[in-house]
């Protein structure tokens, strides 16, 4: 088999149901099966979605710096999946808050999100990947050119925003949200530094 | 360390174990030959070193709440003790090594009555009660939970404190090898926590020891906690090793740490947000142990009541405060 058809018909069924295993671990749990939520389910669940939501956003982001340096092109061949779970979970995490948490009673779900700074980040930040999710077939993509890698890069944005509203809402320690900033800063100086490097190059092929 | 009994219990007052025993046999045959018992002849409080020993004598009290209370597991494995951890579950998991004995209290500052006080002398003058109390937590959590205590009111009262006493300050043993949480700088340690006289000598608050009837368990603050019911938790300081009596208003340990969000007073209160979060609603958790779906929607949220719906008890404490200035 050559690698396109091994990456489609092993790798990347391989990775989707890797990606599942924390979903159905909350549902394991849930019924008690793999394990106990605890005395407050809700917030653990909503705990565990957020925290695979700003996992999934770093691996996704990791997946452009690690096919420089490895240079193995079909790496960005898993970039969208990752992406799309990185939403999924994030999904998951507003809605467990709007749902379980707010148990949607309207006017505490407007009051959080434009009372407090906190919540209204994460929200924002979770728009972006909604309007990233919604243009990420291969035809928008067509259709949109140069337009949607622009509009793609609003994921540092959100990634950002996403770090800030966890790092935002503990309460006392800042040990764990420091530790994904410092992970987030490192993926994104990384891009910074090989843009410089490119136009480096450009320049000296200009003037050569 | 002289360890001093405290001046008002007399040798002869001191119950021996076999007395002790003896009288409750002796109530119990009073009981079965039809005699009856005075609610308020009740057993000196003894607290047995012996992980979920049942505690004896226990009577009930006017000011527990008919709520159903939340199970043991969700009293002794979801828990606030930042000396053990920050998660949730960490001091159920950090404390069971913890040694709640020899335990002793310093009382110390402006009373009539100080000194250091083995913990079996500091409580065994005074009558053990149940109080099932809610306990909300700043996080916008509640329980419902039946501790197991001693009125702080007469404590206070047994130290006599100086009229220019106007606060009494709690600390919570400082230990880095028992409690790992120590290690890192999260807080100031010790713990440190306070209520003024007034509040203290309210008949709401208690010194816990124990939970469900037995001995209260390390990671709820094993041997000796306070219960504070109408503020937030964080007022409720565990594994207390001093109390002391002084005319200034101590800073607090969550003061310390960000006292823009914790304030002294820590009152429940629904009409003053926590900066980060809304304080109207809170969950009453754990209202199911099956798991399942039925699980998530039984935790639904309540409308908080203020001061945790003990306002009849303690509102005339705060007249002409400002309690938003005053959170």
């Amino acid at each position: 088999m050559d690698t396109v058809r091994q990456i489609r018909f092993i790798w990347k069924p391989l990775i989707f149901i890797a990606s599942l295993v924390p979903f159905a671990l909350v549902v394991g749990d849930l019924f008690q099966v793999t394990g106990s939520l605890g005395a407050n389910p809700v917030e653990e669940i909503q705990d565990r979605f957020g925290y695979w939501g700003l996992r999934f956003i770093l691996i996704a982001l990791a997946v452009t710096p690690a096919r420089t340096i490895t240079d193995k092109q079909w790496l960005t061949r898993f970039r969208r999946m990752l992406g799309l779970f990185a939403f999924f979970y994030v999904l998951m995490h507003f809605l467990t808050w709007l749902i379980l948490d707010q148990g949607l009673l309207l006017s505490a779900i407007g009051e959080d999100i434009f009372k407090r700074p906190f919540i209204t980040i994460g929200f924002a930040a979770m728009l972006i990947l909604l309007a990233l999710t919604a243009t990420s077939t291969t035809g928008v993509r067509r259709r949109l050119g140069k337009t949607w890698q622009k509009l793609h890069n609003w994921v540092y944005a959100a990634a950002i925003l996403g770090v800030w509203h966890y790092w935002w809402q503990v309460k006392l320690d800042a040990t764990d949200p420091a530790i994904y900033a410092a992970i987030l800063a490192l993926l994104l100086s990384y891009r910074f530094w090989q843009r410089r490097k490119r136009a480096r190059q450009r320049t000296q092929t200009a003037s050569a | 360390m002289l360890i001093k009994k405290p001046v008002d219990i007399r040798p002869s007052e001191i119950t021996s174990k076999e007395s002790y025993f003896n009288r409750r046999k002796f109530m119990q045959a009073a009981a079965l030959a039809g005699g009856s018992i005075v609610a308020g002849d009740a057993l000196p409080a003894i607290i047995p070193n012996e992980k979920r020993a049942k505690l004896e004598g226990i009577v009930p009290s006017e000011f527990s709440t008919d709520e159903t209370p939340n199970s043991y597991d969700d009293v002794t494995t979801y828990n606030n003790y930042y000396e053990f951890g920050l998660r949730k579950d960490d001091p159920f998991r950090n404390s069971q090594e913890f040694k709640p004995r020899p335990w002793s209290i310093e009382v110390t500052g402006d009373a009539e009555v100080t000194g250091s006080f083995a913990l079996e002398d500091f409580v065994n003058s005074q009558t053990l009660e149940e109080r099932i109390y809610r306990l909300r937590c700043v996080e916008a959590w509640s329980m419902v939970i039946p501790w197991v205590g001693i009125s702080l009111a007469d404590v206070v009262k047994r130290f006599k404190p100086l009229s220019k006493a106007k606060y009494v300050v709690f600390e919570t043993l400082l230990d880095r090898d028992q409690m790992p949480g120590q290690r890192s700088r999260s807080l100031r340690w010790p713990y440190v926590e306070g209520l003024t006289i007034a509040e203290a000598t309210n008949p709401l608050p208690i010194l816990a020891v124990g939970v469900f009837g037995e001995v209260l368990p390390n990671q709820n603050g094993a041997p000796l906690r306070l219960i504070v019911p109408w503020k937030y938790g964080f007022k409720s300081i565990k594994g207390i090793v001093r109390m002391h009596f002084t005319d200034k208003q101590p800073r607090t340990s969550w003061d310390l740490a960000a006292s823009h969000e914790y304030g002294f007073y820590a009152n429940v209160n629904p009409n003053v947000d926590h900066p980060r979060w809304s304080q109207a609603r809170e969950r009453r958790i754990g209202a199911d142990q099956g798991g399942g779906f039925q699980s998530l929607f039984s935790a639904s949220k309540q409308d908080t009541v203020m001061f945790n719906g003990y306002g009849e008890h303690v509102a005339h404490l705060y007249d002409g405060l400002d309690l938003k200035k005053n959170f």
